[in-house]
């Protein structure tokens, strides 16, 4: 189960815990019946499962539409999903053909007589606001590393299945693939460490063995900065940064990374900065808590040599 | 054909921002404004369009006061044919610019609407999924491969998703928010700065379109993030790994 789907129930546990009330969880998709089981421990009042075929693949309209409508059914004051591509594509468009308001990349909630007010991420993160939002129903994305904390609790949930009317799906989309690399290492946003690779990695190869090498020694994911996806080198799911992926570990490698504004948005809460660059005015030494100057060529075998003694 | 351009005006994006002492705004004296980036992209995909189907206009939109003109003679200078500024005074948020959009969208009646997926300033990443959603069509976010198919009738499109490439063909009209790697964005000219000036450029008050919109989403306060203590310089690959074991206790 994806550390975004636990932050979201952390976040419903958080807004039940200060408000009172009960949160379901939805589950969308084509014989999902083992996902729904493993969603019944999660201290949710029901699992409610919408499973058909027409449902197999992730298509925006049709999830909206699913959405909106057991939103609407059950009575619904919240809907919340973690600050994933999965929820940004599908919650705003569910959100509108409900015409309710939506806030994104939540990082905290409170109780407000008998509203809530929110923080969320703005600028690249480097503005947090305060915020309202009006309306019998919100929509809200929330960020991971923000909501980590659920009870564990006694007793499973319900399993609830959702009558899905095919012929009152829209299809306007039709989905056609994936292109996904499987890797066998943890997602930089499920690790607690990251090794990420700059612009002074060369190529796909060095970037296996220097990049991919630290990780490994401990036991970490890989990320990568904008300029490698753009030249080829990374895939685009390694970015990390203000529109991609958004981590937060015990420990990040920023290895020759400049440290770019869009870069920091998507790493400046992780606990430890560590900043290998051989430029010694590279931005990205302003947030590191260790860094060292030098030839990330030189010190990353260095480093993978010392670490696997 | 006619494709519409939705662009915001935003702070740029190496700004270093800073927020007013009240914590009410971020403190926006002295800083340069430039178009989203992302609508850039999206602006530029449609012209790429344009060179290629010849007989394709090209329309850029922006909802804000007088100051956001700046912004569509820059979008006009990069080869757009016609501008269109709703004029408001308002902060709205996104539930409400998707709103004004339709209305937009309505008048405008284009084959389908490229913006960019996620203003730099708010990075709220909804606009355009809440505006197919209100005119009932499809939408293909985060696009980072474009390409017409099937008669122009759909969209064959590349989306970037946190588990990679994800491709889907969406039925046209439709919204199609675009992503960093979709193109990069053409710079403005000289010769296309002077043709913006004879360019129609159309202002109108929302209420002209009919449109009313109220945003719910108020903003109470603004603050800084948490200010990272200041690190350290190692000077060698043990002493870092040292401080990382014992000091930080990391690894």
């Amino acid at each position: 189960m994806k550390q975004a789907t636990l932050s979201a129930v952390a976040f419903a546990h958080k807004v039940v815990a200060e408000a009172g009330g009960l949160f379901d969880i939805l589950l969308i998709g084509e014989n999902v019946s083992g996902n729904a089981e493993r969603l019944r421990q999660c201290g949710a009042s029901a699992v409610l499962v919408a499973d058909h075929a027409q449902l197999k693949h992730p298509v925006s309209d049709k999830y909206a539409q699913v959405i909106a409508d057991v939103a609407k059914e059950r009575g619904v004051t919240m809907v919340v999903g973690a600050a994933s591509t999965y929820s940004k594509d599908i919650l705003p468009r569910a959100a509108a053909l409900l015409d309710v308001g939506m806030l994104s990349d939540v990082i905290d909630v409170s109780r407000d007589g008998d509203d809530f007010t929110f923080k969320r991420v703005m600028f690249a993160g480097n503005v947090i606001a305060t915020v309202k939002l009006d309306g019998a129903v919100k929509f809200l994305t929330v960020r991971a590393a923000a909501f980590t904390h659920s009870p564990t609790g006694s007793g499973s949930s319900p399993v609830i299945s959702i009558r899905v009317e095919a012929d009152r799906l829209p299809s306007f989309i039709e989905y056609e693939g994936r292109e996904a690399k499987v890797t066998g290492r943890p997602d930089s946003t499920e690790a607690r460490v990251v090794v990420s690779g700059g612009r002074a990695i060369k190529n796909a190869a060095d970037f296996e063995r220097l990049i991919g090498g630290l990780a490994d020694a401990l036991g970490g994911a890989v990320g990568s900065s904008r300029a490698l996806v753009d030249a080829g080198v990374t895939p685009n799911s390694l970015q990390v940064g203000q529109t991609g992926k958004i981590v937060a570990p015990d420990l990040y490698i920023a290895v020759g990374i400049s440290g770019a504004i869009q870069h920091l948005a998507g790493m400046k809460d992780t606990k430890i900065i560590v900043a290998i660059n051989k430029d010694p005015e590279a931005p990205i030494f302003e947030v590191a808590d260790f860094g060292l100057v030098g030839d990330v060529y030189q010190l990353v075998p260095e480093l993978v040599q010392k670490l696997r003694k | 054909m006619k494709i519409l351009v939705p662009l915001k005006r935003v702070p740029d994006p190496d700004t270093r921002i800073r927020i007013k002492a009240d914590g009410s705004a971020v403190d926006l004296d002295g800083v340069k404004f430039t178009v989203n980036p992302f609508d850039a992209i999206a602006l530029e995909e449609a012209l790429r369009i344009k060179e290629k189907l010849g007989d394709v206009e090209v329309v850029v939109a922006t909802v804000g006061g007088d100051e956001c003109v700046e912004q569509l003679r820059v979008g006009l200078a990069m080869g757009a044919d016609r501008a269109l500024l709703v004029k408001t005074t308002e902060c709205l948020d996104s539930l409400a610019i998707a709103k004004v959009l339709a209305a937009v969208y309505r008048r405008e009646q284009p084959a389908f609407v490229l913006m960019g997926k996620q203003a730099i300033d708010d990075d709220s990443n909804q606009v355009g999924q809440m505006l197919s959603a209100l005119l009932g069509i499809g939408q293909a976010t985060f696009v980072s491969r474009l390409e017409l198919i099937e008669n122009n009738s759909r969209a064959r499109c590349g989306r970037e998703t946190d588990g990679g490439i994800e491709t889907i063909t969406v039925k046209l009209p439709a919204i199609i928010s675009s992503d960093l790697r979709l193109n990069e964005p053409r710079y403005v000219s000289l010769p296309g700065i002077m043709k913006a000036r004879k360019k129609p450029l159309e202002e109108m008050a929302l209420v002209g379109l009919g449109v009313t919109v109220v945003s719910r989403t108020r903003v109470l306060k603004l603050e800084p993030p948490a200010r990272r203590k200041a690190g350290v310089r190692v000077k060698t690959s043990d002493e870092l790994l040292d401080k990382l074991q014992h000091e930080a206790k990391v690894i």
